[in-house]
């Protein structure tokens, strides 16, 4: 075991507790990193601590090994207080391969302590991760406390008595980091013992070799104390509302959303969707959730896949597609039918960088211009943003609401950070949602003729009749159709009615009014966000007001149409700075309807904001 | 699917307030009286029937019948269909599309129709031709064909709609002409077939491709150029009040076809085969006879059903539900979940 140990520890040992510790795993994708974090965050959730995480991993699915860059990623910020973000700066790093110290060690705090699998660090991983010297030999890393041991070797020891060849040995090497990772932070290792059975149910000799892995990363955690920078860190738990809590990425977040707004609204979901990163999961989710009425369609393509929810809308569903960028530019056209045809539809859009095919595994906000702009013709359509993981429940049942109670596709917009992370969620009770049960024309709206399919109610909605109901037969399409009865009409006054009335629809729809997320109404800056950036926007204010700065949060959830008191509660600030991962849509949004002079702080590494750069940005603005 | 009770219809109940505004003369006027006559046959309810089309000349069609009818978006009509399909079996789903729209810029949708085998019939009517965007030259147009967008004539290749259809997967294959009498028959074929029926409709364009079929369509000698398929029959052909018959004999060593004289109605004398609309390397064979040295195959080519994907999405639901619980507030509390109780916490 080869150690270093810093002059000035980022962490505190027992004597000292964190109020909160940053831990990044980092491997080759094959190392299972995602697996390590994902069971690191339940067992940090069982013990109470509030947590954000962020899981950054590459594109390709098993990258070559050993190299730059096929290193995944997995960040948990953890603590006895409120966790807005995933931390800017890890406390510890845990790196599996050079490849991995060399991409994450510039994150890495000043006297952070890395722990290195020097099993790992061959002349040929060194090579591929293009260091000259091993870096764990040439003093390179003196700022930082090192934990350096052969993890491989520890891991193959470990399961030795399984049977398993070298290579299935080694798979094991997440788990045997893991439990270093649980020692080290008093974790309870039965959660993980329970899952690892459950998972490998028919294989019982893979999971009792994670097991004895894990027991033996756990096992060495003491022996390691006794000789090095190691140390047990106890942080403690959060206090928190009452309640049953469960941790709860954004993907899981949407489809349950989902299933309890096709609920409220007393209907089947029909879901269409096609393969695509990061949205895949939520139509993995809902294909295991048959059994509460979801009927899951995998199209042929993107297009197929809104259309075939439209053809289920018209027949009576709730029908839902969900896409990212890429795949809902595909599905422009048919939004377009949707909106003419006035069919309910949610489009759930989990947005990642682009353009094009851009980076499908990062995080970005810039597909706002498309989903509020982004379709031929004057074709409105509600867009909500969620802001974190549990927030995805609320808005998927806004956006089932606002669906039907108005005859309208609903745009929802996540994006890839939110869909991958996780959070602890307080499980609500269902009893306590309100219902907005969907009633179908059954009658004749028009006795004595024929029915009137697009006959108003007082929130400009039509009937949604269902084909099959006696009587009510008509036509619908994509052709300008007339006032009241639908049927084609491509005249002058009619066009100017019907787009009139489309547009009154959406700019009249119901929603909250704005109020502040953080801090007072007026002064002198207001930071304005809308998405993923909620944490990061979150913490940064809270920092900058408890040094005595005169800024305040307001989180959008309505993009458009905005709330109506926007542009009023606006203008009580004297400056707005709106940080966004884009170059600056909200903001174009913001100018645009409100005529306020609303300021862009932008980004777009595909990375999520740092606190840091946030309040900097604060500082800057109030300068 | 449950069985739909037959209600007695006539022609008129059929027809909508709508004007037609197809071009006079258009072979789709033929079409839509054609199935007008046959839904009353069949004992539809106009309620339960919806009509899905894309778009083009042919996807006008809906709005021209009382029943359900959505016109949707260009190529996409199978999509909607499926997604229907889906969320009410019970509804008689038939589907308009053209050579444009289920070839071209819809020939994936249909491809995937067809292979899921969703129960719904496939009305494509084949004019070789784009007609609502002013004749443009489309994906079965023949070699060699002018058009605004081919002055010196179309170079590309064309698709053959039927072998399309069983290439890929189809269970029902048909054929009919805009203004045959067979029509209804055929559409009467298709509608009895549990799964997607394919059928393809020679429609003239009477404006930018007129009598592009009168090789086999004009009344004049079509007997002998029109070969009218049935199950268990003799491929026969020609009319012996007018001339000679003829008949479809297979030729086993060159996999092929070859065309006979048949004698006083001794076909098999003459080796003439016999259709078996269940033989699908006998459909794969008539879908590509080249014609000229063959008579145009038509009505029921392949018929042989199997189970339809809506059925089996049904299915899979109904035993997914099974024992299952379907509490919203079990599912919102799944895996592995605590509680906190002022500071403490208790793992579940």
């Amino acid at each position: 075991m080869a150690t270093q140990a810093a002059d000035n520890p980022a962490l505190k040992s027992t004597d000292g507790s964190p109020d909160a510790v940053v831990v990044r795993f980092a491997g080759d994708s094959g190392d299972g990193m995602q697996l390590t974090g994902g069971q690191f965050t339940l067992s940090t959730a069982l013990a109470g601590n509030d947590l954000a995480t962020f899981p950054d991993f590459p594109a390709e699915i098993r990258a070559p090994q050993g190299t730059l860059f096929g290193v995944s990623a997995f960040q948990i910020n953890f603590g006895s207080r409120e966790i807005s973000t995933a931390g800017d700066a890890p406390d510890v790093l845990v790196a599996m391969n050079p490849a991995a110290l060399k991409t994450n060690l510039d994150a890495l705090k000043p006297g952070g302590l890395i722990i290195a699998d020097s099993g790992e660090f061959t002349q040929r991983n060194l090579d591929k991760a293009k260091y000259d010297v091993n870096p764990l030999e040439d003093g390179s890393l003196a700022k930082w406390d090192v934990l350096a041991f052969d993890i491989s070797a520890l891991t193959i020891e470990a399961v030795k008595d399984f049977g398993l060849g070298n290579k299935d040995a080694l798979r094991s090497k997440n788990m045997w980091t893991l439990g270093l990772a649980l020692w080290m932070f008093d974790r309870d290792r039965q959660p993980i013992v329970d899952w690892l059975k459950a998972k490998f149910k028919s294989k019982p000799e893979i999971a009792d070799a994670n097991i004895a892995a894990l027991n033996a990363g756990h096992a060495y955690g003491e022996t390691a104390e006794l000789s090095g920078p190691l140390k047990k860190v106890t942080v403690g738990p959060v206090a928190s509302e009452p309640g049953l809590y469960r941790t709860i990425t954004g993907a899981e977040a949407v489809s349950l959303g989902l299933v309890a707004g096709a609920q409220l609204a007393g209907l089947p979901m029909f879901f269409g969707g096609y393969p695509i990163t990061p949205a895949s999961s939520i139509l993995h989710h809902l294909a295991r959730l048959k059994e509460f009425g979801v009927t899951t369609f995998q199209a042929e393509d993107e297009i197929a896949a809104i259309c075939a929810s439209i053809g289920a809308s018209y027949a009576g569903q709730l029908g839902v597609t969900s896409s990212s960028g890429p795949g809902i530019a595909l599905k422009g056209e048919a939004m377009g039918l949707a909106v003419m045809t006035e069919m309910p539809l949610v489009i759930v859009n989990s947005q990642r960088g682009g353009p094009s095919t851009g980076l499908p595994t990062k995080t970005e906000q810039s597909d706002l211009y498309q989903a509020v702009y982004g379709r031929n013709g004057d074709a409105p359509i509600p867009v909500i943003a969620a802001s974190s993981p549990g927030d995805v429940f609320e808005c998927a049942i806004e956006a089932c609401r606002i669906a039907v109670e108005y005859m309208t596709p609903v745009m929802l917009l996540t994006d890839g950070y939110i869909a991958n992370a996780a959070e602890p969620w307080r499980v609500p009770d269902p009893s306590t949602f309100e219902p907005f049960k969907v009633e179908f024309l059954t009658e004749n709206n028009n006795p004595g003729g024929k029915v009137l399919p697009y006959k108003r109610d007082a929130k400009g909605a039509r009937p949604w009749i269902k084909p099959g109901t006696p009587g009510l037969m008509h036509r619908i399409g994509g052709i300008e159709k007339k006032v009241d009865t639908g049927n084609i009409d491509y005249s002058p006054e009619n066009h100017q009615e019907m787009t009139d009335l489309r547009k009154a629809k959406i700019d009249n729809i119901k929603i909250k009014d704005q109020g502040v997320t953080l801090g007072d109404e007026g002064g002198k800056l207001a930071v304005v966000g809308w998405g993923s950036t909620f944490g990061p926007i979150r913490r940064a204010v809270d920092n900058c007001r408890k040094k005595g700065l005169d800024v305040s949060h307001i989180h959008f959830r309505h993009i458009w149409p905005l709330p109506a008191n926007s542009g009023e509660l606006l203008r009580k600030y004297e400056r707005i700075l709106v940080p966004e991962m884009n170059t600056g849509q909200f903001k174009t949004v913001l100018r645009d309807q409100l005529l306020v002079d609303a300021k862009p702080y932008t980004k777009t590494s595909g990375q999520p904001f740092k606190i840091a750069e946030l309040e900097a940005a604060i500082e800057e603005a109030l300068a | 699917m449950n069985e739909i009770t037959k209600i007695e219809t006539t022609l008129k109940d059929w027809e909508t307030d709508q004007e037609v505004r197809w071009c006079p003369g258009c072979g789709d006027y033929a079409i839509l009286k054609a199935v007008q006559r046959t839904l009353p046959q069949l004992g539809s309810d106009p309620k339960n029937t919806c009509f899905i089309s894309g778009i083009g000349c042919s996807s006008r069609f809906p709005y021209y019948m009382e029943t359900y009818g959505f016109h949707t978006i260009h190529g996409r009509a199978p999509a909607f269909a499926t997604g229907v399909k889906l969320a009410n079996p019970d509804l008689d789903v038939w589907l308009v599309t053209g050579d444009g729209d289920g070839l071209s810029i819809g020939g994936n949708h249909l491809m995937h129709v067809l292979r899921r085998n969703v129960n719904m019939q496939i009305m494509l009517f084949n004019n070789e031709i784009y007609g609502l965007t002013k004749g443009q030259y489309s994906p079965t147009s023949r070699e060699n064909t002018r058009t605004p967008t081919s002055p010196l004539g179309s170079v590309d290749r064309p698709a053959n709609p039927c072998a399309f259809a069983l290439g890929a997967g189809a269970r029902f294959v048909g054929r009919g002409i805009d203004v045959s009498k067979n029509l209804p028959d055929v559409l009467m074929a298709a509608h009895a077939h549990q799964g997607a029926a394919f059928i393809e409709i020679f429609q003239n364009c009477i404006v930018y491709n007129k009598d592009v079929f009168d090789d086999f369509a004009a009344p004049k000698g079509a007997e002998l150029q029109q070969l009218w398929l049935e199950d268990g029959e003799p491929m026969l052909f020609g009319n012996a009040k007018k001339g000679p018959v003829k008949g479809l004999k297979l030729v086993p060593e060159k996999f092929t076809f070859e065309v006979v004289d048949v004698e006083d109605g001794d076909w098999e004398a003459a080796g003439v085969c016999v259709h078996d609309a269940k033989n699908r390397a006998l459909a794969h064979m008539l879908v590509e006879l080249p014609f000229g040295e063959f008579p145009m195959p038509l009505g029921v080519i392949y018929d042989d059903p199997r189970p339809t994907y809506e059925s089996a999405v049904i299915d899979e639901r109904r035993r997914s539900i099974e024992g299952k619980d379907t509490s919203l507030a079990k599912l919102l509390a799944k895996g592995q979940s605590w509680t906190v109780s002022g500071t403490a916490q208790d793992p579940q």
